[in-house]
């Protein structure tokens, strides 16, 4: 039976496995929703604003490790996609987003919604396809697919003319396998390299483990703890690396960098070893390379080749499928305890309580989060935006499972805490979906609550309301002598009556006696909350490297006024 | 000890030029991936040519690019990360044939007329196109001798110039880059594969 080019694109969708579709219509795309009307496995999730599609398939991705998959039509529809596209690139996530574009013959001719997707995409996708002929769009697709989803994950864009959408000329054919010469994602790494691996760890006094999102992505977290198990090694996770390993694990020592844990950065100093496990030397890690780590040998593990070398030298770079090489490498790993190296990091952690919230009568947004995690327990899946909370969400909020905080770390995609949510919470409708968001941040995409309560999506929102871009009022703050310009929000809208218009719950939260109360409240009702945390506006994030800096700049606590700069 | 390896910080070794040749999918579009990514990444080429390979459906890229060996490295890994790149190897350390192609239009009076061609010939140069006040000059080689015509034939007024940038091949048997390090092997065909994964 012939098929249209948009049939043969929902045909394989099912193929593929997918069972939403987050997206927004328009002229060329139109065939695609046509076509989709009659695949009811196929459930198409609109939304408001396509920003928040592609940042919806984000969140399910990384909240299932599946592919997400969007969709939106030509010109202006596409390029409300990218911020979640370029998000999702540099966190190694695998979405698939489909495009409609003008007809063949009208490209190249500043036709009506003609942008040149695949252009403005190429450096922020990790493939892309403009799909000219029907009978390539089931390669494409399948090629999408494997891409997205293999080797380090990422983005990959298909656009595809309306008139090929329309095309009613072949068959549906699945091709049995992907066409890609040039593509070949690595599995176990060659012995030779992972016996010098060994043997540095083997010999190293003062290791520490750097676990990356690429533990989550390969799904090593048994083997990531057998080896720190195994050898008494500590682990330091990166900001995507959270959840990799509990945070109740003996040898978790959290986050290391610019607003790590003052303790890791100064491990790390101290450290003979930095064994880097699918993380890439970030420079919010890292730091002013030339400080970096002085007394330590790097062995840096990755799926990605151009990863090794690209910030920091790798002593021994191996270059697998992390799961695979741990596998390979634990066997080789003797046991040890490093019972010094251990008992100078209990002593660090003693001179240095970077988690420490002091006591005080405002409502601190660290309390709230410690709080909050506290009573929801641990279990449910975290999603924040970008600025001090994302940083207090990632220092105080506790994990248990692989894979429950969910950030833009690489990006930093501010107004990725609604729609990250909306798709975790579709993709894990199992679990408790806190999304904890800045107020700045959740009126840049709030516009999709609306898609929430449409689709009965039940989200809980804590926004941490501090009336202001928080994060860069604090860098005003110490970098520009406290001129305060363009970061504070004075006439936010009432957020209680805000969830009042979309018809669900809202609760204000300004003393700390309310705090636990009203987590447990909004965990009790069925369906989204939000609770309006309004809380001290002028805290700030600490510790603090400075960019650019190093740990000998490093600031500990929020200085008196007049402090080092 | 840890060692910064980004571009930013000087580097052991000084800034050298490097001749890549890359096995790329003939599709529309595989050059402005290859751009973007230089582009994107701060990556000096000095001379890019592309043509169509012994096999229907792939070409060849030869690039030359200066950077240190660090820089060099990333080049090659991250060209071989593209997927429509099929094999990278840095063919630099290798024995090679390396020739590019010049057009040379050169200002000539009846009196440096013989001159001109008598370096042309020396350079075993063609003279591809006369007029009463200019030759077109060919000449093939490695880029030294075009560069050394190129200099001869400069203080006689050159008008117009076009060079084609190198295009390289190894010598009999050899093969490219020494990818040992990474512990990746050699592809079948004796090229080797830099497989990244991405
Ligand atoms: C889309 C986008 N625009 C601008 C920024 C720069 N930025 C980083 S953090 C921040 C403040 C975020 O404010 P809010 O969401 O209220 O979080 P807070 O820091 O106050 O907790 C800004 C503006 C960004 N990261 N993303
Ligand atoms: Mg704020």
């Amino acid at each position: 039976m012939k098929l249209s080019g948009a049939e043969i694109v929902c045909e394989s969708l099912l193929k593929e496995g997918v069972e939403i579709v987050f997206g927004l219509p328009g002229g060329a795309v139109l065939p695609l929703y046509g076509a989709m009307a009659n695949y009811p496995k196929l459930r198409h999730v609109l939304v408001r604003h396509e920003q928040a599609a592609s940042m919806a398939a984000d969140g399910y991705a990384r909240a299932t490790g599946r592919v997400g998959v969007c969709s939106a039509t030509s010109g202006p529809g596409a390029t409300n996609l990218v911020t979640g596209i370029a998000t999702a690139q540099m966190d190694s996530v695998p979405i698939v987003a489909i495009t409609g574009q003008v007809p063949r013959g009208a490209i190249g001719r500043d036709a009506f919604q003609e942008t040149d997707v695949t252009g403005i995409t190429l450096p922020i996708t990790k493939h892309n396809f403009l799909v000219m002929e029907v009978e390539d769009v089931a390669p494409a697709i399948k090629e999408a697919f494997h891409i997205a989803s293999t080797g380090r994950p990422g983005p990959v864009l298909v656009d595809i003319p309306k008139d090929v959408l329309l095309d009613l000329r072949t068959e549906f054919v699945w091709p049995d396998m992907p066409n890609l010469p040039g593509y070949h994602p690595p599995g176990a790494a060659p012995a030779r390299q992972v016996a010098q691996a060994a043997e540095l760890i083997n010999r190293a006094r003062r290791p520490v483990i750097l676990a990356g999102h690429g533990v989550l992505i390969s799904q090593a977290y048994r083997e990531l703890i057998e080896l720190a198990e195994k050898a008494q090694i500590p682990v330091i996770t990166t900001l995507l690396g959270i959840s990799s390993i509990p945070t109740a694990h003996v040898l978790n020592m959290g986050m290391p960098g610019m607003h790590g844990m003052a303790y890791n950065n100064l491990a790390i100093d101290q450290a003979d070893l930095l064994i880097g496990l699918g993380m890439r030397f970030d420079d919010r890690v890292t730091g002013r390379l030339r400080d970096f780590a002085p007394n330590a040998q790097v062995v840096h593990i990755d799926v990605d080749a151009s990863e090794l070398d690209k910030n920091v030298k790798a002593t021994v770079p191996v270059v697998g499928d992390l799961k695979q090489v741990l596998n390979q490498l634990i066997p080789l790993v003797q046991p040890t305890v490093h019972l010094d190296w251990i008992r100078r990091l209990d002593e660090l952690k003693a001179q240095h309580p970077s988690l420490y919230i002091r006591e005080s009568e405002e409502l601190l947004p660290q309390y709230v989060l410690n709080r909050l995690s506290e009573v929801a327990g641990g279990d449910c899946i975290v999603v924040t935006g970008v600025g001090q909370h994302q940083m207090w969400a990632a220092q105080h909020c506790k994990f248990k499972e692989p894979n429950t905080l969910i950030t833009s770390g690489g990006l930093g995609s501010m107004g990725y805490e609604v729609p990250a949510a909306l798709g975790a919470r579709m993709g894990r409708p199992d679990k408790t979906v806190w999304s904890v968001a800045g107020d700045g941040g959740f009126q840049m995409t709030m516009c999709d609550l609306a898609t929430a309560v449409e689709n009965n999506v039940d989200i809980k929102f804590a926004i941490l309301n501090n009336q202001s871009l928080g994060m860069v009022k604090q860098m005003q703050d110490v970098f520009y002598d406290r001129e305060y310009y363009a970061v504070e929000y004075s006439g936010n809208p009432d957020f209680v009556k805000l969830a009042a218009a979309y018809g669900i719950e809202g609760m204000r939260v300004t003393r700390k006696e309310e705090v636990d109360d009203a987590v447990r409240h909004a965990m009790e009702v069925s369906g989204p909350v939000i609770i309006d945390f309004v809380v001290k506006s002028d805290e700030q994030v600490y510790p603090w490297i400075p960019a650019g800096e190093s740990v000998h700049e490093m600031i500990e606590e929020q200085p008196a006024r007049g402090g080092p700069y | 000890m840890v060692q910064p390896a980004n571009k930013g910080e000087q580097s052991a070794s000084g800034p050298e030029q490097h001749t890549i040749i890359a096995l790329v999918e003939d599709k529309p579009g595989v050059l402005t991936r290859v751009a973007s990514m230089f582009r994107r990444r701060g990556f000096n080429i000095a001379s890019l040519a592309v043509g169509r390979s012994e096999r229907a459906g792939l070409s060849r890229m030869t690039f030359v690019v200066n950077g240190d060996m660090e820089t060099i490295k990333q080049v090659t890994r991250q060209l071989d990360k593209l997927i429509d790149v099929i094999e990278v190897s840095d063919i630099s350390t290798h024995q090679v044939v390396a020739r590019e192609l010049a057009l040379i239009k050169v200002t000539t009076t009846p009196s440096s007329r013989g001159e001109i061609m008598q370096f042309a010939e020396l350079f075993d140069a063609n003279i591809v196109d006369v007029s009463t006040s200019s030759l077109v000059i060919e000449i093939t080689g490695g880029e030294q001798k075009v560069n050394s015509l190129e200099g001869l034939l400069r203080p006689f007024g050159i008008t117009e110039m076009v060079r084609t940038g190198l295009v390289a091949m190894v010598r009999g048997q050899e093969s490219g880059i020494d990818l040992e390090n990474l512990g990746i092997p050699p592809s079948a065909n004796g090229l080797i594969r830099m497989d990244s994964g991405i």
